[in-house]
This record gives structure tokens, C-alpha cells and sequence, in this order.
């Protein structure tokens, strides 16, 4: 008991209520998360029904191939993540250490990958901008449709640049065995987050690299 | 408190879905099917985003409270989208005086 005993914050009946509360909180604080991401979501609605030939002929300047690949990436990152929480309820301390580096691993190849994909556009002079340089039809509204693509990204990739640090500090912990199957909650919720990283690629990805190709 | 533990064959399970997914979306993007490209390009990512939040976020197996902070997430996401696209997607289906 003296285990949950320092675990346990004074307001909460037993670690599973506190468990709940974390979990809960969590939640909605990514709820506001994805009202935040959801107005990028909507204007980038707005301005493709109002310019489709420009989001496509935009969308031409995404390589897909590196996009898909980051999209894997992504998706192995939260396998380990979960199998990091998964470790933890099982009380495998040194699994949950190496499945959080796998993770941050993961997470900074597809940071790597991305930097790759933001250089080509430096290099071809599609940064939005004075420097902006697009000879096909429709260049302005091209050039709004590439402001979404590096807002869209730029906070994503923000974000899993927060989520690195934030799984660093639970590899910490985890080291020190500060998680055990009665208490992982810190690591559940940091897990949270990134999953939800995951998530806003996954619509990221069709929306800014797949848009009607034939088009 | 005695966590609720997913088997692995689960967990890849998920994983190998999410990546078939991955693969159908890119597949289904290079057919040209006109409007309906975007449509199933978003209900592939959907589908995608119900894997993640259902079971390696354990969404499936929280309490009701923490369903119910999700699923208001998605009604409010889509009162932003739905009353936006409202607007703009209306606009010149009726003729408005002094419009030109």
C-alpha cells in the first residue's frame, strides 16, 4: 500500500479515480486541441471549395511518396507508443524505456523526413511569400493553398516536437520505475497526446497530398 | 487498480489495418472518380482516426465521462465545419439586391 500510498494525491479516493481524472482531463484538453487544429481544418474547407484546380495543382507540389512514408512512420510510432502503456500495465520496466525511444525515434525520423520535404520547397522557391515563384495558372491561390500546407504542418510538426520532450521525460521516469500496472497514468496520458499527433496526420495527409490528382 | 490490458494480437492487428488503410487511400487517390475522390479519401482517414482513438487511445474502454469529452470534440468540430460550409458553399444561390 505504501506504494499507492505515494502515488495517490490527497483528493482521490483510490488510484483508480485518479486514474479516471487524468484520463478525463486529458481528453479535454485535446478536445480544445482539436477545435484549435479544427479551424485550420475549416478555413482550409473554405478556401478548396472556393479554388479546387488551385488546391489540386497545390497539391501536385507535395511529394507523395515521402508523404505516405511519413504517414507508416507515424503510424509504427503510435504502435510502440501503445506498446509502451501496454508495458507498463504489465510492469516491464525496461520495455516501456526502449518502446518510448523507439517511439521518439520514430517520431524524429518523420520530423526528419519532413525537414527533407521542407527543403525541396525552399529549393524550388515555394516558400509563401516575396520569394514565392509558380509559372502555372492560378499562382496566388497555389500560393495560399502551400500557406496551408506549412501552417497545417508547421503546427503539427510542433507539436511533435512538444510530444518528443514530453515522452524524453517519461522515459525518465519509467527508468526510475516510476510506473507500475497500479500507476502509469502520467504515461497513458502522454500517450494520449501523441496518438492525437497521429491522428491530425492522418486527415493531414489525404487532404495536403492526395487531393484530386486527375484534376 | 488492475489495468484493462489489450492482447497484442490486438494492438498489430490494429496496426496492420492502419497500414493496409494507408496503402488504400494512396491506391484509391491515383482513380480518377471525380467527387467521390475526396470522399473516400475522408471516410479511409475516418475509419483510420476510429482505430487509433478506439483502441490505442482506449476509448473503448474508458469511462463514460471520458466518451463522452470525445464525442462532443466531434460535434463541435463539426458545428465549425457545417455552419461555415453553410455559408460559404450558399452564397449566390439566391439573388441578393444590389449584389452585382
Amino acid at each position: 500500500m505504501s506504494e499507492a500510498g505515494s502515488a495517490l494525491a490527497t483528493q482521490f479516493d483510490d488510484l483508480e479515480q485518479q486514474h479516471d481524472a487524468a484520463t478525463l482531463g486529458m481528453w479535454i484538453f485535446l478536445v480544445t486541441e482539436i477545435m484549435f487544429f479544427g479551424g485550420l481544418f475549416a478555413g482550409y474547407a473554405v478556401y478548396r471549395s472556393m479554388y479546387p484546380q488551385a488546391f489540386a495543382a497545390g497539391s501536385r507540389l507535395c511529394e507523395i511518396a515521402l508523404g505516405a512514408i511519413n504517414t507508416a512512420v507515424l503510424i509504427s510510432s503510435s504502435l510502440t507508443m501503445a506498446l509502451a502503456v501496454r508495458a507498463a500495465q504489465t510492469g516491464r520496466r525496461l520495455a516501456i524505456v526502449a518502446l518510448l525511444v523507439a517511439t521518439m525515434l520514430l517520431g524524429a525520423a518523420f520530423l526528419g523526413i519532413k525537414f527533407v520535404e521542407y527543403g525541396h520547397k525552399y529549393a524550388e522557391h515555394l516558400i509563401p511569400g516575396s520569394g514565392f515563384t509558380y509559372t502555372g495558372p492560378y499562382a496566388q491561390q497555389v500560393q495560399l493553398f502551400v500557406c496551408f500546407y506549412f501552417a497545417m504542418t508547421g503546427l503539427h510538426a510542433l507539436h511533435m516536437v512538444i510530444g518528443i520532450g514530453l515522452l524524453a521525460v517519461m522515459a525518465v521516469l519509467a527508468a526510475r520505475g516510476r510506473f507500475t500496472p497500479a500507476h502509469y497514468s502520467p504515461l497513458e496520458v502522454a500517450g494520449l497526446y501523441w496518438h492525437f499527433v497521429d491522428l491530425v496526420w492522418i486527415f493531414l495527409f489525404p487532404l495536403l497530398y492526395l487531393v484530386d490528382l486527375h484534376k | 487498480m488492475t489495468p484493462h490490458v489489450l492482447s497484442l494480437r490486438k494492438y498489430f492487428g490494429v496496426y496492420a489495418a492502419l497500414i493496409v488503410l494507408t496503402v488504400g487511400t494512396v491506391a484509391i487517390a491515383s482513380l480518377d472518380l471525380g467527387r467521390l475522390n475526396v470522399v473516400f479519401a475522408l471516410t479511409i482517414a475516418a475509419a483510420k482516426a476510429g482505430l487509433v482513438g478506439l483502441f490505442f487511445m482506449h476509448l473503448l474502454y474508458t469511462s463514460h465521462r471520458t466518451k463522452i469529452m470525445a464525442v462532443a470534440g466531434l460535434v463541435w468540430l463539426a458545428i465549425l465545419i457545417a455552419l461555415t460550409l453553410s455559408d460559404v458553399l450558399t452564397r449566390g444561390w439566391l439573388p441578393v439586391s444590389g449584389q452585382l
